[in-house]
């Protein structure tokens, strides 16, 4: 992985997988304090105590095909080693709360990348779930809430060529990361 | 600034002229795998251009879809297109590939042999 970006994708489609209707997304960066803040929350299935104590290891997994998870290390490790901290929460039936901080001025801190990239595609491949994404740089703040989009599109989906485009402009140009 | 101003005009002008597609009725699914392998060698660029590719030649049966790991995963970025009652599995993907997938095998049904996992593994 080479940006936080697609960290946050993969662990993202964790909440896909876990059939949650609203997953919440947000970054928040404080270029004085040199820290990146990212949540991603949902409410899906959740997991048991079990599972989330397990799910940092990189031998554990749900998948059939491969004996290894590496989505969540990743993630903690990407942040870990830049000085951050790394958490996840979760109770079954509710959903599951993953949060990790970054130290910016760290060396071994991964660029952010191309999150509007990564929200786009979450959006617009995944039409039936519901996306409110926060980005926030010091005082600039873009939020992002397909919950709107929904309401005033009334049944067209967002995955309509027009309706893609205008989502991906939409990231673009609202967002506190691109100058 | 983008605002949802400009998506309610869109959506007026979009009433009543829209074909809404199916993706059950879908006669070719283009299938990405995103799950960690893939997305850590760069899946989501290779998804989002071949649904731009798939929404810029208005190919309203045509799905491109998501799954996850498909197994194969020193083969990522792995595009499987289904057409035909047949399946394709293209290895290794980039834009570029994803774009000549779409023109060359899903619009006129050549199978672009050299991206495939049987060219590949030779």
């Amino acid at each position: 992985m080479q940006e936080i970006s697609l960290n946050i994708l993969d662990v993202a489609q964790n909440s896909v997988s876990a059939k949650a209707s609203l997953i919440e997304i947000s970054v928040v960066e404080d270029s004085k304090a040199h820290t990146l803040q990212v949540m991603i929350r949902d409410n899906g299935c959740g997991m048991t105590e079990e599972q989330v104590n397990s799910v940092t290891d990189p031998f554990y997994t749900t998948r059939t095909t491969r004996r290894v998870g590496l989505g969540i290390p990743f993630f903690k490790m990407a942040s870990e080693m830049t000085g951050g901290f790394f958490e996840i929460r979760s109770k079954v039936g509710e959903g599951t709360c993953v949060t990790a901080s970054f130290r910016t001025d760290h060396i071994d801190c991964m660029p952010l990348g191309e999150i509007e990239e990564t929200m786009y595609s979450l959006i617009t491949m995944n039409t039936e779930t519901d996306f409110l994404y926060t980005a926030r740089r010091d005082e600039t703040e873009s939020v992002t809430d397909t919950r709107e989009f929904r309401t005033i599109l009334e049944g067209i989906p967002f995955d309509t060529p027009e309706v893609a485009a205008f989502i991906r402009n939409y990231l673009k140009e609202n967002s506190p990361f691109r100058n | 600034m983008k605002s949802l101003e400009e998506l309610r005009a869109l959506k007026a002008q979009m009433q009543g002229k829209m074909g809404i597609r199916d993706d059950d009725d879908a006669k070719v699914k283009v299938v990405v795998g995103m799950a960690t392998c893939g997305i850590a060698s760069g899946a989501r660029p290779v998804l989002t251009a071949l649904a731009d590719e798939v929404n810029k030649r208005n190919l309203v049966d045509v799905s491109v879809e998501q799954t996850g790991c498909i197994g194969l995963c020193q083969y990522e970025p792995i595009v499987e297109v289904f057409k035909d009652g047949e399946k394709v599995t293209y290895v290794k993907m980039t834009t570029e590939k994803a774009v000549r997938v779409i023109n060359d095998h899903v619009v006129n049904g050549n199978v672009v042999m050299e991206y495939t996992i049987g060219a590949y593994q030779k």
